[in-house]
């Protein structure tokens, strides 16, 4: 309110000045030039600076748009030659051109495939019991912050996390579960904050209703609740799965080898994976590594755009379903 | 529990490395050299990488996010949106290290050619992808803050007669202010641990130096580097990657703590 008196004040004050200066006209000349401060149309100017700002934020839409293209036409125009089956299925080598990334398909493959298991139920678990079950007490709320500042942890950090925990204390070496174990942790907050968010969009009355036929608690959860947030969690569950394939920095901490000649069958094995493969080609001078790497990208990025069209695809298939 | 775990292994390992290498030495040395002997450990020259790389990417995702948002919001007919926002998803799900491969092999050639002082590795070319990579991030946040602008105020603006960018830069960019500068903030703190593109584009050689056209390292790809090579468990260098990893850590809990408070402020005004 104090504000607001203020404003009324400094408005009167300023208001009797005008008008004492124009019943005073002692001088003409500032009276315009104050006029002129209070009210300057200057329609050109104005339209101009709207022109320029409309280009400003057009342009700066243009950068993405532009950066996408180019750099879609450059690893297109490298490596859209060198993916072919003999590609796909051919194990690293010295020599580039006989380069293949079966064992970093397959490990990938696998890993998403672990990371999945581990991932979703813990994930969905936790956000149905924060959501549904937890009384609004200190602790949830700690619990909320945490999971928030969690998310945004570089990922390089969990790979140190994981390094000791998975690979040292647990004794897991290496190996596939390792991995997946770390990139699960990685994943995890995405997935609960995006499935809260899903569980929060079902209206109250879909509970009330069926608490109300007398349906227990988690039987409400069960056959109401989570069939209708089900297109949002499945949306967060295959965003953060694909963040998880694209994932290099965590699995390069935890020791994913960059040169791996088997195919990894247990969870117990070695194992590499796409990025970490694309990362180590890369990192080489000869151009035709270089050229490895960017037929690698263009199958990595394949993997990623059929995810995510699956994501969408059951997005679909969900929403049909549950019609009101 | 997984914060907790994270603190823990850091704080252990971190606290050996500290009883070897005494804290002031760590914050205030400017050499960095942990693989040569004299062995030093002045974590100067790898915050200076990070934060010049962090920087120049601030300086063309920030602005341009935002002009994403307001072109978005303002200017593009619903069919343009249409497609802009499914574009922008793409640019965010793209793998770092697809970034990291396009810097070495597309940017760096681009700018060499301009110049031939640039080297092969250098902060700038790092700075231009970590740039783009933040892009759609501040795009989206941006945009979802422009549009929890009520609709009554900009009206308000136009029926003052009020030009479109008036009512753009006046009304409605101070009012989505907290948001547009939290998404700064995710944006900044999520240059700062970017690992892969950084590895590959900016090299190496930890350097105190603010010229953007020469090989630097930052505090991630150090971790990269010691990780990837055989260094044995429990030497000085093993533990050092935990000292710089808490640095990390603390640095981006930081930011995120305030991106955090801003947006719950701004929340509680809107409504």
């Amino acid at each position: 309110m104090a504000s607001m008196d203020d404003m009324l004040k400094s408005m009167s004050k300023s208001v009797t000045l005008t008008t004492g200066t124009a019943n005073l006209g002692d001088s003409q000349i500032e009276h315009k030039a104050m006029i002129r401060a209070i009210w300057r149309p200057r329609p050109k100017r104005r339209w101009l600076a709207g022109r320029i700002f409309f280009l400003l934020t057009l342009l700066s839409t243009l950068i993405g748009l532009i950066s996408l293209i180019f750099l879609l036409e450059s690893i297109l125009g490298q490596g859209w030659e060198r993916v072919s089956w003999e590609f796909v299925s051919s194990f690293p080598s010295r020599i580039a051109s006989r380069a293949g990334i079966k064992a970093a398909l397959v490990g990938s493959l696998y890993l998403t495939g672990l990371v999945a298991s581990i991932a979703i139920p813990l994930g969905v678990g936790a956000a149905v019991y924060l959501e549904e079950f937890a009384a609004d007490t200190r602790l949830r709320r700690i619990i909320d912050v945490n999971i928030a500042n969690l998310a945004g942890v570089p990922s390089i950090v969990y790979g140190m996390l994981g390094l000791m925990v998975f690979v040292r204390i647990c004794a897991l070496g290496h190996s596939l579960l390792a991995g997946a174990c770390t990139m699960s942790l990685l994943i995890l907050p995405v997935i609960i904050v995006t499935a809260r968010e899903a569980l929060k969009t079902v209206p109250m009355g879909v509970r009330l209703a069926a608490l109300g036929l007398g349906a227990t608690r988690w039987q409400t959860v069960r056959a109401h609740v989570l069939p209708t947030a089900m297109p949002g969690i499945l949306t967060g569950v295959i965003l953060s799965l694909s963040r998880a394939v694209g994932e290099t920095a965590p699995l390069l901490m935890i020791g994913a080898l960059s040169y791996m000649a088997f195919v990894p069958e247990s969870p117990m094995d070695d194992f590499t994976v796409l990025p970490i493969q694309i990362f180590n080609w890369s990192a080489r001078p000869q151009d035709e590594f270089r050229v490895a790497a960017a037929a690698g990208i263009l199958v990595l990025l394949g993997v990623l755009l059929t995810v995510n069209a699956c994501a969408i695809f059951a997005r679909m298939r969900f929403q049909r379903k549950m019609q009101w | 529990m997984i914060t907790l775990g994270i603190v823990l292994v850091l704080l252990g390992e971190a606290v050996l490395f500290f009883e070897e290498v005494p804290l002031v030495d760590f914050i205030t040395g400017t050499i960095w050299a942990p693989m040569f002997e004299p062995k030093s450990f002045g974590v100067l020259p790898l915050v200076c990488g990070t934060f010049l790389i962090t920087c120049g990417a601030a300086m063309i995702g920030l602005p341009s996010g935002l002009g994403v948002g307001l072109f978005l919001n303002d200017f593009a007919p619903n069919w343009l949106r249409s497609i802009i926002k499914p574009v922008l998803e793409i640019l965010a799900g793209i793998p770092t290290v697809v970034y990291g491969y396009f810097a070495l092999t597309v940017v760096t050639p681009l700018m060499q050619r301009m110049s031939p002082s640039v080297e092969v590795f250098n902060a700038a070319s790092a700075a231009i992808v970590v740039g783009v990579m933040v892009l759609p991030m501040v795009a989206s946040l941006c945009d979802d803050a422009i549009r929890a602008v009520p609709r009554s105020i900009k009206e308000a603006g136009y029926a003052l007669g009020a030009t479109k960018c008036e009512v753009a830069l006046q009304v409605t960019v101070p009012s989505a202010l907290s948001g547009i500068v939290a998404s700064f903030i995710l944006a900044i703190s999520r240059a700062f641990g970017e690992t892969m593109a950084v590895t590959l584009a900016a090299g190496s050689t930890p350097k105190l130096t603010l010229n953007p056209f020469e090989s630097v390292q930052t505090l991630t790809a150090y971790i990269a580097q010691v990780s990837t090579g055989d260094t044995p468990q429990g030497s000085l260098e093993y533990k050092s990657i935990f000292a710089v990893g808490m640095l990390l850590l603390v640095v981006t809990l930081f930011f995120n703590m305030l991106a955090y408070y801003l947006v719950k402020r701004f929340r509680t005004v809107t409504e």
